[in-house]
């Protein structure tokens, strides 16, 4: 018992046990929408999480698999009229896709370079997405019928649309939980760790590169898909750079390269959002920015990464 | 008279605003690598700085008083002073850690500055005149000039040339040069490398404050004008990577170009096609076209 890590390890079935009976009985205490909202962005910001914390890629472009996936779905859902579930797997598909193209190039480049070209990538998605007919320019595509999951629940009722996000967003954690406790994590955090020796190793570098980018953007595809069913519309702030930056904020606020950390700071900072968006307006966007000097500056494990060094700390004294 | 069946004065004064962009994508890509050349970070802010150099100037002119011309010393000197405090009290503290956290906190710092500017001015963009002295334009035969904008590449340019001179050929620039390439070593010979670096950055930052002022006139004064534009800045220093000073300059004006020509033959596609080359690039020779390896 008094080795800490493994009073962790135990503890880690029961703390998610415990958060998933919450996830179920939540809606019934606080209003399905903004729950919605804090477990889309929670996936998204997962999915960024799976490729900065554990590969240590930073992509400055996130925001156009998020907004490209929203609208795939919206257009699915919509103008073909096929099934929510379709839809999201349909986003799901076409972000991955992109999420190929983005990591083909990108990958060429390391560090600084990496993350300019995802950004200029994105922002030429964020052009085509406004320039492009079918996407409704600077309207989005508006009224996306919810549906009815595989033609027979329907979703127009908020708690039926809360357990699809939920059943979504559970699928999208076990899906990158999986991937980071596997050999491919292990790969992963190899290469971010020191790249050089993970290739003398033999391992091919680019390609597990490749491979957590395209999982990673089809997950943030995934979360874009169902926040499109969730509030009936995809807009240009989903491909904006502006969405970009806040992921990499809701990771850093909540602990990158921590499990729980992204949903954490998703959760932070939607409902900070919603919180101030009524009182201070405009300045939302300096908060946004102040919190990210604290973080960079002060704070750099962020919020589950403080925890868990006092936890740490606590079981070692 | 035409040229591939485009009018000749379109094709000029494409290919002049063109030019003009490219004179701007010059300066801020120089400043990005002088400042990537020593401190080893992306200067997210770069965009904010250039926004603020403008909106410096326009404040001077309708709160101080102060006019064009001295403003055009006046904003990089005030915004270049931010940057320095900057250095001083942020940046300094993350040199030892992840490139990536300079990245994160500069662009933390450009949500501040447009954050604040939006709350102060809106989203519509505050109009600057053009100086007196530069006011109308010259039949060119083929096109009009409008002395403004021919003036505004010329001045780039020198700016350019100078900065390029300073580093290429002074003592100083071979101080900088060198701290580049070792700043242990250039420390043990007696530099003082942790003020040079302080100054680096406030030079470049005053590089794009003096593109945000010689841009005042011809574009809105708008919070976000920095924001649009850093982003295809960053793609033009992609494609042309930071390994040298006149690499950047070549590159920021021969994409301007490219772009003002996109625009006469397809101008839909203008928007994007520096994101096409720089795709292309990527693809042809990852490490841009001036980079080394």
């Amino acid at each position: 018992m008094n080795n800490p890590n493994s009073m962790f390890a135990r503890a880690i079935p029961i703390l998610f046990g415990a958060l998933f009976l919450i996830g179920l009985v939540a809606p019934f205490a606080v209003y399905p929408t903004f729950l919605m909202k804090i477990l889309c962005f929670g996936l998204f910001a997962c999915a960024f999480n799976l490729l900065l914390g554990f590969a240590g890629l930073l992509s400055f472009g996130h925001a156009a698999f998020l907004g490209s996936a929203g609208y795939v779905c919206g257009m699915l859902v919509r103008d073909v009229g096929v099934t929510p579930e379709v839809g999201i797997i349909g986003g799901t598909l076409a972000a991955g896709a992109l999420g190929w193209l983005f990591g083909v190039l990108a990958i060429r480049r390391t560090g600084i370079y990496f993350a300019m070209i995802t950004l200029a990538l994105s922002q030429m998605v964020y052009f085509v997405v406004l320039q492009w007919k079918a996407t409704g320019g600077e309207d989005g595509l508006q009224g996306v019928p919810r549906g009815h999951l595989f033609g027979v629940i329907d979703l127009s009722n908020n708690i039926a649309m809360y357990y699809l996000v939920f059943a979504v967003f559970c699928i999208g954690f076990f899906i990158i939980y999986r991937a980071i406790n596997s050999p491919f994590g292990q790969i992963l955090k190899a290469i971010r760790e020191n790249e050089p020796r993970a290739m003398s190793l033999g391992y091919d570098v680019a390609k597990f590169k490749l491979l957590a980018f395209v999982l990673s953007a089809a997950l943030a595809g995934m979360a874009g898909a169902t926040k499109t069913l969730v509030f009936q519309l995809a807009s240009l702030t989903d491909v904006h750079w502006h969405m970009s930056g806040e992921v990499v904020l809701m990771t850093l606020l909540g602990g990158l390269g921590t499990v729980l950390g992204p949903l954490v700071g998703a959760a932070t900072i939607v409902s900070l959002q919603t919180e101030l968006a009524d009182s201070v307006g405009s300045w939302v966007t300096v908060i946004m920015g102040v919190i990210f000097v604290v973080c960079v500056l002060l704070f750099r494990r962020g919020i589950v990464g403080e925890l868990l060094a006092l936890i740490q700390r606590a079981g070692i004294r | 008279m035409e040229i591939f069946g485009v009018p000749s004065a379109l094709l000029g004064s494409q290919l002049l605003v063109g030019l003009i962009n490219g004179s701007f994508y010059a300066i801020l890509s120089l400043g990005l690598a002088i400042i990537f050349g020593l401190l080893n970070i992306i200067n997210f802010t770069h965009g904010a700085q250039y926004m603020m150099g403008a909106f410096v100037a326009w404040i001077a002119l309708n709160k101080l008083g102060i006019n064009y011309w001295v403003a055009l010393l006046f904003a990089p000197i005030v915004v270049g002073a931010l940057g320095v405090l900057i250095e001083r009290t942020m940046l300094r503290k993350l040199y030892k850690l992840d490139h990536l956290y300079g990245l994160l906190l500069t662009f933390g710092l450009a949500l501040i500055f447009e954050g604040i500017f939006r709350d102060q001015y809106g989203i519509s963009g505050q109009s600057y005149p053009v100086p007196e002295l530069l006011q109308g334009g010259v039949n060119l035969g083929f096109m009009f000039l409008p002395i403004y904008r021919g003036w505004v590449v010329v001045a780039a340019l020198t700016v350019c040339f100078a900065t390029w001179f300073i580093i290429e050929k002074t003592k100083l620039g071979a101080y900088l040069r060198a701290g580049t390439e070792n700043p242990q070593m250039v420390q043990a010979l007696g530099i003082n490398v942790p003020l040079l670096i302080t100054f680096t950055y406030g030079f470049g930052v005053a590089l794009a404050a003096f593109a945000g002022v010689l841009a005042a006139p011809i574009y809105q004064v708008s919070p976000l004008m920095g924001s649009n534009l850093i982003i295809v800045v960053f793609a033009v220093v992609v494609i042309g990577g930071m390994g040298s000073i006149m690499g950047s300059i070549i590159t920021g004006l021969g994409l301007g170009l490219v772009e003002g020509l996109t625009r006469v033959f397809y101008p839909e596609a203008s928007a994007v096609v520096v994101f096409v080359i720089m795709v292309i690039v990527l693809l042809v020779r990852p490490a841009g076209l001036f980079g080394k390896a």
